[in-house]
């Protein structure tokens, strides 16, 4: 029912990447997707393109999942890609009547088009081979330094964990939920717009009771565990980097530093 | 009117990593007038199972066949299968949504598109059978006791007026109380509508006493279909699927192996008490 939703979903597996720090894996896919605004030249999406396949291949997902992140994005894709092709001024190459194909037009949108698939190829393998609880980890990590300013970092990506950790459990609920009002004859696949929102009335009430009643029992349960936020609280699993992580750092480092070389060179 | 399942098997996430085989190869048929005790242990299958009665899942293979039509073939009502073919789920509360109870239970009716007064003709009489007090029935649902919405939720189905009905661990976090309560409204219910009842359960002290056939589910598996007495009398089996025969059982077992020439065959605590006053005196020890 909801194949469509497998945008940042955990693939389990034991690969290199999957044991690498998720600082390391953050830090490496926000200087990935910079690195694909810096590059212009063939040359430069090339190296992109082999580091991309180098880190595909390290992660051992199969295929199949890295790129399943695209459904979500493919109409996204055509309309830029088409927007490029049609808009660009420039050398007219064919025209059907007021759209024009230029040759500008069509070099931009194949680099539009390869930026938005490496980017989003390249942080599904990132969402693909950390846990949220590690993403989220992570995150607070890295944003340590903000709780110099007063940030609530910890209670920022506490909350996120939580929501995280909700939408499966929600998802599984709804499927739950929808089923047992179809035992009762309840109609989810009607045509008609005020028949659709009607019949979503006997899903939407019993699922908002439920997410507060979880959220009631969650509470509790931490309440009960005595959590009362960051202050002083330990982890048991602390982020320590190991010799890997700062070799994935130096890899990262390396190839964000070739990209504003072929930057400057023009390739 | 009758049921008939063809070697249906049914793979969870099929094809990634996590696929599960959750049903495997299961055929037999309901007839009419049965009551059935569906029992397993967790993650057996039992909760799956159910779906395919009524249609909400199709098998990955095989085939159901209602009155002979097969469930999934194009053009077959499965909105009407699933008014013939109740189903109750684990934790039917949980779906209660009306303003009031009242309005709850008709939630059914009004989706087959009776007319209002039937619908509530209906209603009442469902929640009649459940033994619901009138007093509850315009209060809203979610301020009724867990026991009671749980009464509310199995009329909301029963008021569709199945001719099976399937009750998904009806007696789920009930107090001993609370449990014969549900079961005994179960058999009433069967006796005074003549329709057959599917109880799924993971005791056998919940359907010894009422069920007069018993499925056993292991692994996706049916490893037993019989009556309540041969099913138990392999309680050994049983054990070894984390399952075990109703306490009066081994009561009489141990009592015949110390000597006492009781009948084991015996499935609730009324009838050993009558076996065992029958044989008093004749224990030397
Ligand atoms: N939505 C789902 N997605 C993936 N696997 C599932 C799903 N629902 C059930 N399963 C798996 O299928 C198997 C059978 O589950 P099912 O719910 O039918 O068991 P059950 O006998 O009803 O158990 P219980 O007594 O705990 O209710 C289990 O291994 C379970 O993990
Ligand atoms: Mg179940």
């Amino acid at each position: 029912m909801f194949d469509g939703i497998t945008l940042g979903q955990y693939y389990q597996t034991d690969s290199p990447l999957h044991r690498l720090d998720p600082r390391v894996k953050l830090v490496g896919t926000m200087a990935y997707i910079i690195a694909l605004f810096i590059v212009k030249g063939w040359v430069g999406y090339f190296l992109a393109f082999l580091f991309l396949a180098t880190m595909i291949a390290l992660s051992h997902v199969p295929l199949r999942f890295v790129v399943r992140g695209m459904k979500a994005i493919l109409i996204i894709l055509l309309i830029t890609v088409a927007f490029n092709v049609f808009l660009t001024p420039g050398k007219v190459l064919w025209s059907f009547g007021v759209l024009k194909v230029t040759k500008e037009g069509l070099v931009f949108a194949a680099r539009m088009a390869v930026r938005l698939i490496f980017l989003i190829i390249g942080s599904s393998v990132m969402t693909l081979t950390t846990t949220p609880n590690q993403l989220t980890d992570g995150l607070e990590s890295l944003m340590g330094p903000l709780k110099k300013i007063h940030v609530p970092v910890h209670e920022i990506s506490m909350m996120m964990s939580i929501a995280l950790r909700f939408i499966p459990i929600l998802m599984e609920e709804t499927d739950k939920i929808m089923k047992a009002q179809m035992a009762r004859g309840a109609d989810f696949e009607s045509k008609h717009l005020m028949q659709k929102i009607r019949s979503m009335v006997p899903l939407l009430v019993p699922l908002f009771i439920s997410a507060f009643r979880r959220a009631n029992d969650l509470a509790m349960a931490m309440e009960a565990r005595c959590y009362h936020g960051g202050e002083g609280r330990t982890r048991m699993k602390p982020l320590i980097y190991k010799g890997r992580d700062i070799f994935g750092y130096g890899v990262v480092a390396a190839f964000f530093a070739a990209c504003i070389v072929l930057r400057v060179v023009g390739l | 009117m009758s049921l008939k399942i063809d070697d249906i098997t049914y793979v969870y996430e099929k094809g990634t990593a996590m696929s599960v085989n959750a049903l495997d190869h299961i055929s037999l048929e309901i007839p009419d007038g049965q009551f059935i005790g569906l029992v397993g242990h967790t993650g057996s299958g039992k909760s799956t199972f159910v779906q395919m009665l009524n249609g909400l899942l199709a098998p990955t293979t095989g085939h159901v066949y209602w009155n002979g039509q097969d469930v999934h073939e194009k053009g077959f009502d499965r909105r009407k299968l699933r008014a013939s073919v109740g189903l109750v789920f684990q934790y039917p509360e949980h779906q209660l949504f009306e303003a009031d109870v009242l309005s709850d239970v008709e939630f059914g009716p009004k989706n087959l598109g009776l007319s209002e007064a039937e619908c509530k003709e209906r209603a009442v009489e469902a929640l009649r059978h459940v033994n619901l007090p009138e007093e509850f029935w315009d209060k809203s649902p979610f301020d009724l006791s867990g026991g009671q919405q749980r009464r509310a939720a199995i009329a909301g189905v029963l008021a569709m007026h199945p001719s099976i009905l399937i009750l998904d661990e009806p007696t789920a976090g009930l107090d001993p109380l609370g449990r014969d309560e549900i079961l005994n409204m179960v058999r009433g219910m069967k006796e005074k509508l003549r329709i057959t009842i599917v109880l799924v359960s993971h005791s056998m002290d919940d359907v010894a006493q009422y069920a007069d056939r018993i499925l056993v589910m292991n692994a996706g598996k049916i490893m037993m279909d019989d009556t309540p007495e041969k099913v138990f009398s392999r309680y050994k089996e049983l054990e070894a699927i984390g399952l075990s025969a109703p306490q009066v059982v081994y009561i009489m077992q141990y009592l015949k192996e110390r000597g006492l020439p009781v009948k084991t065959n015996i499935l609730t605590v009324d009838e050993a008490v009558d076996e065992i006053l029958a044989h008093r005196g004749e224990l030397n020890v």
